[in-house]
C-alpha cells in the first residue's frame, strides 16, 4: 500500500459483494450506535462516498436517527457525500506546503480541472485540499490517486494533467 | 511470552541480527516511501538473492532516519553509515562494504559528526531507524517490553506514578500538563471500569513527530500505553489516529495483533495478573478532535464536538468512565522513564521542561526533517547547526511553532531556549513541535490569514466567538492581504482577538488568534504597509482591486 492517504475513492469491492461487507462490519461492533464512525468508513472505502441511500440504511441497521448520521457524515472531511472523479488530486496546504507554494497548484487545478472539493463536469478529475498530510519535508506534496507527488512544480502538475488527457 | 521468554528472545535475536554481516535499513517512512524507498529495498533484497548473500546480509524497512528532506535513506549496519538520496542503481554498492563497492555512495554519505545528528538526543525516537517495525523481534532485541516488565513485577501503581511524577515529563501535545499528575488523578477515581486513550490525531499543519513514532516504532507506543493502564488501573486502551496516516494504522494494526499474540497485551500480559487490550479508532478529518472532550465524542461514535470542562476527562471521559489522554509522543518517554528511572530522565533539559522534544523541521530551511533535542535547547542551534540554516541565501524572518495555536517567533528571539515558559513568554508555544522556518519572501499578514483561514474551517460551530469571529476574523486579514482594510479595521482585529480568548469554550478558538496577535506584535510594519500603503514587503500579495481602481481615476 502506498503512503495511502484521504482514499482515492475508487470502489475495490465487486459490487454484489459489498452488501454483505457492510453488513459484517456492523455486525462485528454488534449493531451498536457508537461504531458510526467505522461503519461509515467501511462504507465510504466500499462504495466510494455516502449516498443518501446509503446513509439511511446505515441508520436503520444501527437504530440511529437519519440526522445523527447525516450529521456525523457531513461534519468529517474524511467522508464524502458525493462521488468523486475518476482521477483525485489533494493538495496539501499544511504550513510547510504553504510556504513553498501549494496555492499557485490549487490556482492551476481550479482553472484547468474544478473547484477545490469539487469534481470536473466530465467527471474526471476531482480537486481536493487537505490539512497536512504530515510529509512536510517534501512540500509542497499532492496526493495524486493515493500516491504521494513530493516537491510539485507547475510543470509536474501540468505533465501528469496532459497525461490523463486534461486540457 | 513470560518475563523470562522476553528476555530469552531478546538474546535470540541479538546473537542472530550479530551473526549478520552487515543489515541493511531501508527508511520506509511515509517521506521516504513518496520518493521510492520500496524500489531501493526490493533491488537490495534481488542484490542479497544475486549475489548469494543470504544468511549474511539482510535488509529491512525501518522507521524516519530523520532527513526527510534527503529521501530515501539508508542505514547499513556493518560501519554504521546513513547514505541519503539513495536509488535503486545503488543496491550493489549498499549490499558489499569494501570501501571499492562504496565508492559511488561515497558523496552521499551522510558524515556522523554532521551537527544534524551530533546535535541531536534521541530518547523517544532512539528506535526508529534502528528497528523493523514491522517485527516484533526488532522490538524486544532493543529492549522493548521491558519496562512493561519491569513495572509489572517489580514496581507497584503506585511507584510507576511516582516515577513519572519525579521525572518532570510534561504532555507534549501541546498544552504541557504534568503527566504524573494526570495519572495520579485518574488512579485516584473510584469507579473500576476506566480508559487509557492515546492521542493521535496530529493535526497541526505542518506537523509529523507522531507520525513518525507510530511509524517507526509502534510497539513502545503500546508499551507506554499498557504500562499507564497498569498504573491508573484501566483494562482497555484506544488509540485514536488520523485516517489521513494509512501507514501508521497499518503498522499499529499489525503491531497490536503481534503484542496480543505473544501476550504481551491482552488477557494475562506476561503471565501476570494484569489484562489490558489495546483498539485502535480512526479519525475523520477533524481537527477539532485533538481537544480531549471532542476526541471522547469522537470515540463514542459523535460529532466531533468539544463540551464544557469540568468535569475534566480524568474524572468523567469515555461513556463516563475516568479516562487518561495523552499524546503520542507522551506514552513513548515512558518505558525508558520507567527503565532507567525519572532521575536519569529529569538529568536532561531545563527547570521546568525536562527530557527531550520531537520536532518536524520544514519550511524554508535545508534539512528538513524530524530531530529530537534535549529541552532547553536554544532555537538558534536547531535551525542554524541541526537545521543547517535557510536554502538559497535567504534571509531569515520567523519560525513559526504550535501551528494555527502558536505564534511567529522573530529573529531577535532565536537565542531563547526552547521551553515551555520560554516560549509562552514571547507569546508563542511549544505546541506539539511543528517548526515551520519563514524567509522573507513569506508574507505575515498572510501567515495570520492563512492560520485563521484553518481555523474558521475547522471550529466545529458550536460555539458562537469561535464561529462567528473566526470568520469576521479571517475577513479582516483577507482584506488586508487585498489592499482594502483600513485602520479600524485593525483596531477591531485586536478587539476580536481578544474575545475570542475570552469566551470560546475550547483551546481551538482560544488560542486561534495567537498567530494574529504575535505578527500583530513584532511584524506591525507588513501590517502598517499592508493598510496605508496597500505594498506587501513580501512581494507576495497581489492588490489587484486596488491597482484596478488606481487606474480608474488616472
Amino acid at each position: 500500500m502506498p503512503a495511502n492517504v484521504p482514499s482515492a475513492g475508487v470502489a475495490t469491492a465487486p459490487k454484489d459483494n459489498r452488501e454483505k461487507m457492510l453488513e459484517r462490519a456492523m455486525s462485528r461492533h454488534q449493531y451498536s450506535g457508537d461504531a458510526l464512525i467505522e461503519v461509515l468508513h467501511t462504507a465510504q472505502e466500499l462504495y466510494g462516498y455516502l449516498s443518501p441511500t446509503l446513509l439511511k440504511t446505515v441508520a436503520r441497521k444501527l437504530r440511529l436517527p437519519p440526522s445523527r448520521v447525516l450529521g456525523v457524515a457531513s461534519f468529517y472531511h474524511f467522508f464524502s457525500l458525493k462521488p468523486k472523479g475518476e482521477h483525485t488530486f489533494v493538495v496539501c496546504l499544511g504550513t510547510a506546503c504553504y510556504v513553498a507554494g501549494a496555492l499557485g497548484l490549487v490556482e492551476t487545478l481550479e482553472r484547468r480541472c474544478a473547484k477545490a472539493g469539487q469534481t470536473s463536469p466530465d467527471g474526471k478529475v476531482s480537486v481536493q485540499t487537505a490539512r497536512c498530510i504530515g510529509a512536510c519535508g517534501l512540500a509542497p506534496a499532492v496526493i495524486y490517486d493515493g500516491a504521494v507527488m513530493a516537491r510539485v512544480t507547475q510543470q509536474t502538475l501540468s505533465g501528469e494533467l496532459e497525461r490523463i488527457g486534461v486540457q | 511470552m513470560t518475563v523470562e521468554e522476553l528476555f530469552e528472545s531478546q538474546n535470540e535475536e541479538l546473537a542472530r541480527q550479530g551473526a549478520l554481516e552487515n543489515r541493511i535499513y531501508c527508511c520506509t517512512a511515509a517521506g521516504c516511501i513518496s520518493c521510492g524507498a520500496d524500489g531501493v529495498r526490493h533491488a537490495v533484497a534481488d542484490e542479497i538473492e544475486r549475489q548469494g548473500l543470504k544468511g549474511k546480509v539482510e535488509v529491512c524497512g525501518t522507521g524516519c532516519l530523520g532527513l526527510c528532506g534527503r529521501g530515501p535513506m539508508v542505514l547499513s549496519s556493518a560501519d554504521q553509515q546513513v547514505y541519503g538520496n539513495v536509488t535503486a542503481a545503488d543496491a550493489p554498492a549498499l549490499v558489499n562494504t569494501t570501501p571499492e563497492a562504496r565508492a559511488p555512495l561515497a558523496d552521499r554519505a551522510i558524515n556522523p559528526d554532521d551537527p544534524f545528528y551530533a546535535k541531536q538526543e534521541r530518547v523517544v525516537l532512539s528506535g526508529s531507524g534502528r528497528i523493523d517495525p514491522e517485527r516484533l523481534a526488532d522490538s524486544i532485541a532493543q529492549g522493548g517490553y521491558q519496562a512493561l516488565a519491569k513495572a509489572l513485577t517489580e514496581m507497584t501503581p503506585r511507584e510507576v506514578i511516582e516515577a513519572v511524577k519525579g521525572s518532570g515529563l510534561r504532555g507534549r501535545g501541546g498544552a504541557g500538563y504534568p503527566t504524573g499528575l494526570k495519572w495520579e488523578l485518574v488512579a485516584k477515581q473510584i469507579p473500576e471500569r476506566k480508559f487509557v486513550v492515546c492521542n493521535a490525531d496530529e493535526g497541526d499543519p505542518g506537523a509529523f513527530m507522531d507520525r513518525s513514532v507510530l511509524e517507526g516504532d509502534p510497539h513502545r507506543v503500546l508499551e507506554g500505553m499498557a504500562i499507564a493502564g497498569y498504573a491508573v488501573g484501566a483494562q482497555q486502551g484506544y488509540i485514536y489516529v488520523r485516517g489521513e496516516y494509512g501507514l501508521a494504522i497499518q503498522r499499529l494494526q499489525t503491531a497490536i495483533k503481534q503484542a496480543e499474540r505473544e501476550r504481551l497485551l491482552g488477557n494475562r500480559v506476561l503471565d501476570t495478573g494484569f489484562q489490558f487490550r489495546i483498539d485502535l479508532r480512526i479519525g475523520a478529518g477533524a481537527f477539532v478532535c485533538g481537544e480531549e472532550t471532542a476526541l471522547i465524542a469522537s470515540i463514542e461514535g459523535k460529532r466531533g464536538q468539544p463540551r464544557q470542562r469540568p468535569p475534566y476527562p480524568p474524572e468523567s471521559g469515555l461513556w463516563g468512565s475516568p479516562t487518561l489522554i495523552n499524546n503520542v509522543e507522551t506514552f513513548a518517554n515512558i518505558p525508558p522513564i520507567v527503565q532507567k528511572g525519572a532521575e536519569w530522565f529529569s538529568s536532561i533539559g531545563i527547570e521546568g521542561s525536562r527530557g527531550t522534544k520531537v520536532f518536524a523541521l520544514a519550511g524554508k530551511i535545508k534539512n528538513a526533517g524530524l530531530v529530537e533535542v534535549p529541552m532547553g535547547t536554544p532555537l538558534r542551534t536547531i535551525l542554524y547547526e541541526i537545521g543547517g540554516g535557510i536554502p538559497n541565501g535567504s534571509k531569515f524572518k520567523a519560525a513559526q511553532t504550535g501551528g494555527p495555536s502558536g505564534g511567529c517567533i522573530p529573529e531577535q528571539f532565536l537565542d531563547i531556549p526552547v521551553a515551555y515558559e520560554s516560549l509562552a513568554k514571547i507569546g508563542s508555544i511549544m505546541g506539539s513541535g511543528g517548526l515551520i522556518v519563514m524567509d522573507d519572501s513569506t508574507c505575515m499578514v498572510d501567515v495570520a490569514r492563512f492560520f485563521m483561514e484553518f481555523c474558521m474551517d475547522e471550529s466545529c460551530g458550536k460555539c458562537i466567538p469561535c464561529r462567528a469571529g473566526t470568520i469576521q476574523m479571517h475577513d479582516i486579514l483577507l482584506r488586508a492581504t487585498r489592499g482594502e482594510a483600513n485602520e479600524e479595521d485593525l483596531a477591531m482585529l485586536q478587539e476580536m482577538a481578544e474575545l475570542l480568548k475570552d469566551t470560546s469554550l475550547c483551546g481551538l478558538g482560544q488560542t486561534a488568534p495567537n498567530p494574529v496577535v504575535s505578527t500583530l506584535k513584532y511584524f506591525p510594519l507588513e501590517y502598517d504597509a499592508h493598510i496605508r500603503e496597500h505594498r506587501c514587503p513580501a512581494g507576495h500579495c497581489k492588490f489587484e482591486a486596488v491597482a484596478a481602481a488606481m487606474e480608474g481615476t488616472e
